[in-house]
């Protein structure tokens, strides 16, 4: 799979090669033999390495420390007698897990993301599956819709969409923010799904019709299954977005604890004395844990599903 | 709790399914008419609710916020260009404007530059540690605009020279004899200081495009320019990124997007203060806080003018490929 | 996996899980769906939901609100958020108002009502006992065109310096009567090769209000009660020779080299809860701290009023008097709803205050009814007599402001000044020109 590989765009069968950019299972172009790097170039990866992991080690260390110590010294000083258990405490996370309302947050988030991610792919699936393999009048107007709507900038619709929402009595309501996620997060989601769907072989639909399929049993037995690696480099995008996402959250549904979910929560850690920094931590951490499990069991699909179209070598 | 995880658990099942739920009804209802309808119509049926979706909760409420923005704070007396006079003639707003160009430059660039050289580098090294590498270089990705913020707020903070420092940029610094620095307060580079935490997490996101790009790009080229005697960095420049072009243009237009309308780091870290306001942000300060609904309506449709000019080059882009 | 019959399956499960979401919903009332509001609002009993700034960390809020809950059978249910703003104009934008808004800005209350977005309550409450009952002056916070529009509920002092008590005295340090005195301390204590304060205006999303406060204070103390009012009304302007140099004072006091720990850019760079710390280093990396009755919250756990801080209040200037400044918060009614006027009615009783704000500390009561005695612990104590040796109060001025102002430009201006980016006369004039004009 050096030379003749396929490029991703054109079958899905290119797909180790898409694996492998991540895992770098595959030979490289500069050296084929050896791939031990010079020293240089080892140092240059390392050091970047360093500079990505370091801040994140450093909210780490930080959230076992106790309120006078985050704001007294560095945490690098524990670096000096990690060994020393006094200076640590789990404090912060009994504190921020059962007394900041952060469990009821953790399952609003989950209520808010899951279906603001299934529903887009869901309909943009079938859209998807219109736009390459029907033909109707339309077809590539409506397209380019999506398309162009990829750029526009969501916040456009705040007001607009709040007061919508009030006449029909959804605002506070996880309908609500289902409904704008689901349109916001739909431009890409039919942008990507079309680009994979089209660069399926032509004859394995046709045959599909030739055995008597309808079109709706060709799309939930064929083209789904055969579309995973896209449906799931736009789930983890989605994902992401809706979970790590604020502002749409805190418009659309509020602070009631009942809908609070944790990026909301954790910007209130901040609280009105600004300075609950310990807290603040081993919030961030909480919050960094249900996207780190999603996306590293998700992210051999991502390059798959994303360069559809795109990456034509 | 039981009853609130059951309800949870409900909820989600009525979202996903209620969703589901509408295509088969959708379909079984087509299948009943008439061949001949059926195909017509099918089509629509599947687009018809994502159609229905982005024209609901995109296009019409955009629409409306257009109308808006010719209106006063209130929304109730027509109040022509006013608002758009006022783009570029209230400082703070205008300083935005400025500040958001600069960051549709430098960031994307800077997360191409440093995902090319992530994936370049990393190409030349073991698949075990190859794979280790891009794994750390992606893992900001999965990290929230807050989440990141308080992550470097650890970096850049700042005690005055002589007290213990909390930051690690200036522990380092001071370890280093100098003074320590103001990173955000300093208008000089503050800007780029917080550009540093976006580029921070979305260049794996480039890297990881641009790696399977780079291994995409066929060997025989490679080899062919070797034979004829060019050196390393002359077959990386002239062979291979003219190849990856195509990525290089999606990553670069897929990280504008993003930074046009960055918002959540300038919110956290700095809220706009020392010069380093931006349009996103002001919006919402306009909108919330002042209720300035006129005004911000303005600000976000001149943002999504400012992202015309990336649409027609998406559609571009998009229609060439058809035509392969 | 045949498509057709598990698609089909999650449809029929979908409908019933919409059905059972439905049922429990009446139970609950959570989880799935509606976060209450004003529908079902039947009588005293109905559900009430309260919006506010202040995020009850300590949890003495939800547990009075669950008490009272308990005693009149109401379903109260209280919403903090430290972006009050946004989720006040939001939830009113998209027809679901709370029922009542605890607003932390006087000037923000004012702008509801005037878009008739909250209740005058004049018809409502007893006006005439509430005026009689409540603190000197602090009415005035609720009316908006001499109609009552919120009622004042708690109030926390903001001409407040503290110190180091211990090294403040062995040092023969004496507590100021005047702004002179004041300066002079400061110039003792420099001289003795001490940084004298220690300030901090850094409040990420509201960075620069303490810096605010300073100057108000001062406007108050060099101009008096009649000049602060005209200047909080806009009559007079920030560029006013008058507003120039109380501005200066503060200029004079905190921003010449060597006054203050880290300079001007330790002022803007530290966070406003972080400031006092150095009070409490052995020895104390500064001596004194102007700040709010609230930040006490901020000091180490470990630190014993009396021995190693006290607090003073921030000394009269030439205007002859003692005038207070402080800030607080005001409750408003956005619905129509039974239930959440005699809530609001119980947020005036002293048992309220008690059970709630009382306990967590660094706040005080708006109203007479609970008096310095009664406070748990020594620091309001002292502070309720701060408020009672006071002859006149005045609101935090960048509260009354319009929100352009108070929560805008006199903010982001003051940071600019302070971190030499424009001089005292720009920002003032800049702060001028972003007042608006209906």
């Amino acid at each position: 799979m050096t030379t003749s590989t396929p490029t991703a765009g054109e079958t899905p069968g290119g797909a180790a090669a898409d694996d492998a950019a991540i895992k770098g299972t595959q030979p490289s172009k500069s050296a084929p033999d050896d791939r031990r790097g010079s020293p240089l170039v080892r140092g240059v990866v390392l050091a970047m390495c360093l500079v990505w992991t370091i801040p994140t080690i450093g909210l780490l260390v930080s959230s076992f420390r106790t309120r006078t110590a985050v704001t007294g010294s560095g945490w690098w000083t524990v670096l000096a007698s990690p060994l020393d258990f006094t200076q640590w405490t789990v404090q912060n996370y009994g504190d921020v897990l059962f007394n900041s309302g952060m469990g009821q947050s953790f399952i609003n988030t989950a209520i808010v993301t899951i279906p603001a991610t299934v529903i887009p792919i869901t309909a943009a699936a079938f859209a998807a599956y219109a736009f390459s393999w029907m033909r109707f009048p339309g077809r590539e107007m409506l397209f380019v819709l999506f398309v162009g709507l990829l750029v526009v900038p969501t916040q456009i619709t705040f007001i607009p969409l709040l007061q919508r929402f009030g006449n029909l009595g959804i605002t506070g309501t996880f309908l609500s923010v289902w409904l704008a996620h689901t349109g916001f997060g739909m431009p890409l989601a039919v942008y990507l799904l079309r680009n994979y769907m089209g660069s399926l072989p032509r004859e394995v639909i046709e045959s599909a019709k030739v055995d008597g399929a309808s079109e709706f049993q060709t799309f939930t037995r064929l083209i789904l299954p055969l579309s995973a690696p896209a449906l799931a480099a736009f789930a983890i995008f989605q994902f992401l977005w809706v979970w790590n996402d604020f502002i749409h959250a805190l418009v659309f549904l509020g602070a009631l604890p009942d809908v609070k979910v944790m990026t909301v929560n954790l910007a209130e850690l901040i609280g009105q004395r600004g300075q609950d920094w310990h807290l603040l931590t081993a919030g961030a951490f909480v919050t960094m844990i249900m996207p780190m499990i999603v996306f590293f069991s998700l992210q051999r699909f991502f390059v798959r599903g994303m360069t559809a179209g795109s990456v034509k070598g | 709790m039981a009853i609130k995880i059951i309800n949870a658990i409900l909820a989600m099942a009525a979202g996903v399914g209620g969703g589901i739920a509408l295509f088969v009804i959708l379909n079984a209802v087509v299948e009943r008419l008439p061949i001949r309808w059926e195909r017509r119509i099918k089509p629509y049926v599947f687009i018809g609710p994502a159609i229905f979706v982005v024209l609901a909760f995109l296009v019409y409420p955009a629409v409306l916020t257009i109308y808006g923005s010719f209106f006063d704070a209130r929304g109730e007396n027509f109040v022509g260009g006013e608002n758009y006079v006022a783009l570029f003639t209230d400082d703070a707003i205008f300083r935005a404007i400025v500040n958001n160009l600069k960051w549709m430059v430098v960031v994307p660039a800077a997360c191409v530059v440093v995902g090319l050289a992530v994936a370049t580098l990393a190409d030349r090294l073991s698949a075990k540690w190859e794979s280790v590498s891009k794994s750390i270089i992606f893992l900001p990705m999965a990290i929230s605009f807050v989440g990141a913020s308080t992550i470097w707020g650890f970096v850049y903070a700042f005690r005055p020279e002589g007290r213990p420092q909390i930051g690690l940029l200036n522990q380092i610094v001071t370890w280093l004899g100098a003074s320590p620095v103001a990173w955000l307060q300093a208008r000089l580079f503050n800007d780029y200081m917080l550009m540093i935490v976006f580029v921070w997490l979305q260049a794996g996101f480039a890297m990881v495009l641009l790696s399977a790009a780079l291994k995409n790009v066929p060997m025989d080229t490679i080899e062919a320019a070797r034979v004829d005697g060019a050196s390393e960095r002359q077959i990386f420049f002239r062979v291979v990124v003219p190849q990856m072009f195509s990525t290089i243009v999606v990553v670069f237009t897929t990280v504008l997007i993003g930074v046009m309308k960055v918002f959540d780091i300038v919110r956290v870290m700095t809220n706009g203060n020392f010069d380093t306001e931006v349009i996103a942000n002001r919006f919402i300060t306009e909108i919330f806080t002042f209720r300035q609904f006129g005004r911000a309506a303005a600000i976000v449709v001149f943002l999504m003018i400012a992202t015309i000019p990336v649409m027609v080059v998406n559609i571009r882009r998009f229609r060439a490929q058809e035509s392969l | 996996m045949t498509g057709r019959t598990w698609m089909h399956r999650l449809a029929v499960l979908a409908v019933f899980s919409l059905l059972a979401a439905a049922c429990l919903q009446e139970d609950s009332g959570g989880g799935g769906g509606t976060a209450g509001g004003t529908e079902g609002a039947d009588g005293a009993a109905g559900p009430v939901t309260m919006l506010g700034a202040f995020t009850d960390e300590d949890g003495y809020f939800r547990d009075m609100i669950n008490e009272y809950n308990e005693q009149t059978g109401a379903q109260v249910e209280y919403e903090g958020s430290a972006d009050f703003e946004t989720v006040a104009v939001s939830r009113i934008e998209g027809g679901n108002p709370p029922d009542i808004l605890l607003f932390p800005q006087p000037g923000l209350m004012a702008d509801f009502a005037r878009r008739d977005q909250i209740q005058p309550l004049d018809d409502k409450v007893d006006r005439a006992d509430i005026e009689e009952r409540l603190q000197a002056g602090l009415i005035d916070l609720g009316l908006v065109d001499d109609q009552l529009y919120a009622i004042p509920v708690t109030i926390n002092l903001k001409s407040l310096v503290w110190y180091p008590k211990k090294a403040f005295d062995d040092a023969g340090y004496e507590v100021p009567e005047t702004l002179d005195d004041l300066k002079s301390l400061t110039e003792q204590i420099k001289a003795d090769g001490t940084d004298p304060w220690c300030v901090g205006i850094e409040a990420s999303g509201s960075t620069g209000w303490v810096a605010t406060d300073w100057i108000e204070d001062l406007v108050l103390r060099q101009g008096g009660p009649e000049l602060y009012d005209a200047w909080v009304a806009g009559d007079t302007k920030f560029s006013d020779p008058e507003i120039i140099a109380a501005a200066e004072h503060f200029e004079e006091l905190v921003l010449t080299d060597g006054n203050t720990l880290g300079g001007r850019t330790g002022i803007v760079t530290t966070p406003f809860g972080d400031a006092p710390a150095p009070l409490f280093e052995e020895p104390p990396a500064c001596m004194l701290h102007k700040q709010a009755s609230f930040i006490f919250g901020s000091f180490p756990e470990e630190a014993e009023y009396g021995t190693d801080y006290d607090v003073f209040y921030f000394p009269q200037g030439e205007f002859e008097g003692k005038p207070l400044m402080g800030a607080g918060d005001i409750a408003s009614l956005a619905t129509d709803n039974e239930a959440a006027v005699e809530f609001l009615k119980h947020l005036t009783t002293a048992e309220s205050f008690e059970k709630s704000r009382a306990q967590e500390g660094g706040t005080l009561f708006a109203y007479t009814d609970f008096t310095a005695d009664q406070y748990p612990n020594e620091v309001d104590k002292r502070q309720a007599e701060v408020l009672e040796e006071a002859d006149s109060f005045r609101f935090d001025g960048s509260d009354l402001m319009p929100g352009e102002v108070g929560t805008g430009s006199f903010w982001t201006e003051m940071v600019s000044y302070i971190n030499n980016e424009k001089d005292l006369q720009q920002a003032m004039e800049a702060i001028d020109s972003s007042w608006p004009s209906n």
